[in-house]
């Protein structure tokens, strides 16, 4: 099987579903002439030309807007946000427009568009570059948010947001564009709200996604060196929450610790929480423990910065916790 | 004139129990033989009765409480009855009614000699999936002591109080000086192979076959006349009673071929050769050698063969062909006194004869009080193969044949 980046993944995604279907366009800042602010989009320009791969001026709320506005005309725009940071900008066409028409219309109307780009912390980019804003988006009803953390996730998955006639979050990690991992030739798709079992285990259920999923399994591995076996579980996509995996692994572990990068307050690990211990109350030795980015805005010293990031220590010392060692 | 009701003893060896549910609330109406309450002992859940009439005037013991024998249940007398005399001298506190109802609800009355143990329905920290697990293996989370953190019982604490019942509740609350420590109240072996087919065999016989029981008395003077007058003709072989009833058995089974049947995988299987399994009891359990075609045997070829039979099963020398598939089994514990029993088939047979003792009993003979041997025969059946009109007749023959043995030998 090949080995192929992150982002290759979603470049590949992107052009086959373009190839498969003309409805299917790319716009953004920088996505054409530039190849991709962060080179997702190379050669798309050359391939399709200017009318499917579509530079914007910088502003968010407009092109989001156009895209939206595409997807009710009968396009399937995909629409990349240079990071979700930005996207802020755009959160009336997103939250106002994108999430509510097809409701409000009774159906009559719908908007298949995907807003991607990348989301999470990077290296010292600051309060306003760095942030996991999964919750807010996660928290709209009529939106559907998708978080991969591997390349063979993200082609998948991308290929089905495209073709999903709803609109879609696609949240990319800045730090795993360069990831490889294998990928195969022929057609995938990985449907949403499709959890993953990233790892097998017995002891503790660690809940991770995106690229904290990485950081879980190194935690797993070392905690495998003190006899402790983890099962990693990527959700995958935020909403629709596959709950069915997760309740099935927390029946099995009988304890949880869900990682998460962003902040604890109404994070989406909350969510995972409130459900497991719904659904769970009885399967359930311990508390379910949360593994969250700190609860300030993100520092720029580098050493600060690192401290407000679960790390692979942190993940293995709620592990514990929670098996009471 | 008010009265206490107290926790009864209903059974032998119940110390304590739970008051699971108050039928009844305070301020009713009670009548002698109400139903009052009910009551978890260690065998049942059982029914509190009233033995007194009047109004329920105090309850002591919240729903879940678990009190020892004799401890105060309730109260019971006349409306508006002074009973603030009798809960003191009780040891029940009275006053803080008056103070702070929220506080009497908070705090139950703790019936006296219990403040040092913990009681069900206190307040035991323990994870839900502990609880669950508790709940579902019968065991009391007050009496464990918990390894998570300030106590917190967990799923590993409870397991180990599944599998050593006892261990724990010595660890919180250390056993009277006149108790047994667990390892001496009893000796744990494991069981011999044989005692444990036995005891797979009868688990698989009486769950899923629905056993039904008729028991006869048979008159066995001329049997003992027969076994008199034959005793030392067999030779070297002493012809027991038991071969006599052996060969009964055969002859009815030859008529009544329903009870030679066993029912398997949903058929009928009516057999044609009748084979009488005898069980013999090891010290290690049981087992049944098998007489073949013991209908066209005479009573001293199934005598000889018997004696051969017993004695290679005292010492474990039969083969497996010798004690398996018989079509009926009789099962004789005569000699042990017993006058009466009920035996669980030995799957897949039909039924199985069990032999009381033949004894000396005053019968009625000719409207005259006489002396005559008697013995009581058991026929467990199958219900799922006969029914008891069946069983009856069969059971009817056996008892013709044995009263006229002289039948058992043409």
């Amino acid at each position: 099987m090949a080995q192929i980046s992150y982002r290759e993944a979603l470049n590949q995604a992107m052009t086959e579903e373009m190839e498969r279907d003309e409805r299917v366009f790319l716009m953004g800042e920088e996505v054409g002439f530039y190849q991709g602010a962060y080179k997702v989009s190379q050669g798309m320009l050359q391939r399709f030309g200017e009318k499917r791969v579509i530079d914007t001026p910088i502003a968010e709320l407009g092109f989001v807007g156009v895209g939206v506005g595409a997807a009710l005309a009968g396009l399937r725009p995909i629409v990349e946000v240079m990071t979700w940071n930005f996207a802020i900008l755009a959160a009336d066409q997103i939250v106002n427009h994108a999430a509510k028409i097809r409701y409000m219309f009774g159906g009559q109307a719908k908007v298949p568009i995907v807003i991607r780009g990348p989301g999470g912390a990077a290296h010292q980019l600051a309060a306003t570059h760095s942030q996991s804003l999964e919750a807010w988006w996660a928290h709209v009803p009529g939106l559907k948010v998708v978080m991969p953390s591997t390349p063979y996730d993200a082609k998948g998955l991308l290929k089905s947001a495209i073709r999903d006639d709803n609109p879609v979050i696609f949240i990319e990690a800045e730090l795993l564009y360069g990831m490889k991992g294998e990928v195969p030739e022929e057609e995938y798709l990985i449907p949403l709200g499709v959890a993953d079992v990233k790892r097998e285990g017995e002891d503790v259920t660690v809940i991770a996604h995106s690229k904290m999923v990485h950081v879980a399994l190194r935690a797993a591995a070392e905690l495998a060196e003190e006899g402790i076996s983890v099962e990693v579980i990527d959700p995958r996509t935020i909403r629709p929450l596959d709950t069915e995996t997760l309740f099935r692994s927390v029946r099995k572990t009988n304890r949880v610790v869900i990682v998460e990068e962003g902040w604890p307050f109404a994070g989406v690990g909350a969510e995972f929480a409130y459900r497991i211990q719904r659904e769970c109350f009885d399967d359930l030795d311990a508390p379910v423990e949360r593994v969250t980015g700190a609860d300030v805005p993100m520092p720029y010293n580098k050493n600060l910065e690192r401290a407000a990031i679960p790390d692979v220590e942190r993940v293995k010392k709620a592990v514990k916790r929670v098996l009471y060692l | 004139m008010a009265v206490v009701v107290q926790m009864p003893r209903l059974s032998d060896t119940m110390e304590e129990g739970v008051l699971l549910k108050w039928r009844l609330g305070e301020g009713a109406k009670v009548e002698v033989g109400d139903i009052l309450a009910e009551v978890e002992t260690d065998k049942a859940n059982m029914e509190l009765e009233a033995f007194d009439g009047g109004t329920l005037l105090k309850v002591l013991v919240q729903e879940g409480q678990r009190v020892p024998v004799g401890t105060p249940l309730a109260i019971i007398g006349e409306p508006g009855e002074d009973i603030e005399a009798l809960l003191a001298g009780l040891g029940v506190p009275t006053v803080r009614r008056r103070v702070e109802p929220t506080a009497v609800e908070a705090e139950p009355a703790k019936p006296p000699g219990l403040e040092a143990q913990r009681v069900v329905g206190e307040r035991v920290k323990a994870s839900p999936l502990a609880r669950r697990l508790a709940r579902e293996a019968g065991v009391d989370l007050a009496q464990l002591k918990g390894s998570g953190p300030e106590g917190r019982i967990r799923k590993r604490d409870v397991e180990a109080a599944i599998s050593a019942p006892r261990a724990p509740e010595e660890a919180v609350r250390p056993a009277p000086e006149t108790q047994a420590r667990p390892a001496e109240r009893y000796e744990e072996i494991e069981p011999s192979l044989m005692r444990l087919a036995v005891a797979r065999r009868m688990s698989m016989s009486k769950a899923p076959v629905p056993h039904f029981y008729l028991t006869v008395e048979v008159d066995m003077d001329k049997v003992v006349e027969l076994r008199e007058s034959i005793k030392d003709m067999a030779g070297d072989v002493k012809i027991t009673y038991n071969d006599i009833i052996l060969k009964a058995v055969a002859l009815a089974l030859r008529q009544h071929p329903w009870m030679n049947a066993s029912y398997v995988e949903g058929k009928i299987r009516l057999h044609k050769q009748i084979d009488i399994g005898v069980a013999v009891a090891l010290e290690e359990g049981l087992i049944t050698p098998v007489i073949r075609n013991c209908d066209g045997k005479s009573l001293g070829q199934i005598a000889r063969e018997m004696q051969d039979l017993t004695d290679r099963a005292q010492n474990r020398k039969l083969k497996p062909e010798e004690y398996t598939g018989a079509t009926f089994t009789v099962s004789n514990l005569g000699m042990y006194g017993i006058e009466e029993f009920s035996a669980i088939i030995n799957p897949p047979e039909a039924g199985i004869l069990a032999v009381g003792a033949i004894a000396k009993k005053p019968v009625v003979r000719d409207d005259q009080l006489a002396i005559g041997y008697r013995a009581r025969l058991t026929l467990s059946c199958d219900h799922r193969v006969v029914d008891g009109a069946t069983a009856a007749r069969f059971l009817n023959e056996v008892r013709r044949l044995l009263e006229n043995p002289l039948s058992l030998m043409v």
